[in-house]
């Protein structure tokens, strides 16, 4: 028996980094099913929707138009229906503020955009099992905090 | 006025299935990692009900034997942890085996297989999981920790730490408490 199909969100405005996250994402041997949203507002408008199976992890780029990662991550964290889902920021930048401030907002994950498709299996690989692992043991969501 | 608590999920637990089972009216016995033993089969009925009044309290039955098995093998993990003198006079894998009666080697076989993560994994995150619930309380310095939890040395905790979270312990002991000053102001 494997474990059930992983539901994973991703919001990024990059196209190319849209297409190389969905290709590793495909090719690692946890099965997920992934929506793929292109500005903040689109993920948001989905994650209100009547009915909508929450996925366990979103992964959130930090500068999008229209709404960027921050704004969703602070949205996300005021609305305690979201609560068992955890954020993960994949993000160019690699400045101490910024990782700082999203964990501070209630980011469970933050992760430096590779710059290999091969670190980036493993980086999304290494997030999906951790993050399992604490959505399926007793481990103490509150201090989920993961860097890579 | 906000206060922090602390608990443990499995005197919570405990309590919660005895509630529900006494109230089956069905004898029954609890094995601890999470195993319940009837005297007698349960019949679908009886299975349904108890079903439906756990799923309250976001209690599980679980139906596979392997992620049933994987499960115990956490909770015997989370036990061990929670016991420092068994941690300091076992090893893992000789205590999985003797408590779970299973070769460890099958053991490790069920639980990669379902988790696509090792027991060896599952214990460090365990093990730095118990460490951030210490340094987030303050009341113990690294070293104490270190001890606690069995590393060898302050070095080598420390590193385990920024090995499995990415962040020293004193950077994730900041975030947190700017995240709880930030909480108390919203």
């Amino acid at each position: 028996m494997n474990l059930q199909t992983l539901n994973v969100a991703l919001a990024d405005d990059d196209e190319d980094d849209r297409f190389l996250f969905k290709e590793a994402i495909d090719e690692i041997k946890i099965q997920t099913k992934l929506s793929i949203f292109t500005n903040g507002q689109e993920l948001m408008d989905y994650l209100s929707l009547p009915n909508v199976i929450l996925p366990q992890v979103v992964f959130l780029d930090l500068n999008m138009p229209v709404k960027n990662g921050m704004q969703c991550l602070r949205e996300i964290r005021k609305n305690s229906a979201l609560d068992s889902m955890s954020v993960a920021i994949y993000s160019t930048s690699s400045s101490e503020k910024d990782i700082e401030d999203t964990f501070v907002y209630g980011a469970n994950i933050y992760i430096n955009k590779p710059n290999s498709f091969t670190k980036l299996k493993v980086a999304i690989e290494r997030v999906l099992q951790i993050n399992w692992q604490y959505n399926t043991s007793n481990l103490n969501k509150d201090n989920f905090l993961l860097r890579i | 006025m906000k206060l922090n608590v602390k608990y443990d999920y499995s005197t919570i637990c405990k309590i919660v299935l005895q509630e529900q089972l006494t109230s089956l009216s069905v004898p029954y016995r609890l094995h601890g990692h999470g195993e319940i033993e009837f005297e007698r089969p349960l019949n679908e009925d009886q299975k349904n009900k108890l079903r439906t009044s756990l799923a309250f309290y976001g209690i599980e039955i679980i139906e596979d034997q392997k992620s049933a098995l994987v499960h115990r093998i956490k909770e015997t993990i989370n036990n061990m942890m929670h016991h420092h003198e068994k941690a300091r006079n076992y090893k893992v894998s000789s205590y999985l085996s003797e408590t779970l009666n299973y070769s460890y080697v099958y053991l490790s076989n069920v639980f990669s297989e379902v988790t696509y993560s090792s027991i060896e994994n599952y214990v460090i995150l365990k093990k730095i999981d118990h460490a951030k619930s210490l340094i987030i309380s303050n009341n113990c310095t690294l070293t104490e920790i270190a001890y606690q939890l069995n590393y060898s040395s302050v070095a080598h905790l420390s590193y385990q730490f920024k090995k499995t979270t990415g962040l020293t312990p004193s950077a994730f002991q900041k975030i947190i408490q700017k995240r709880r000053a930030n909480d108390s102001h919203n």
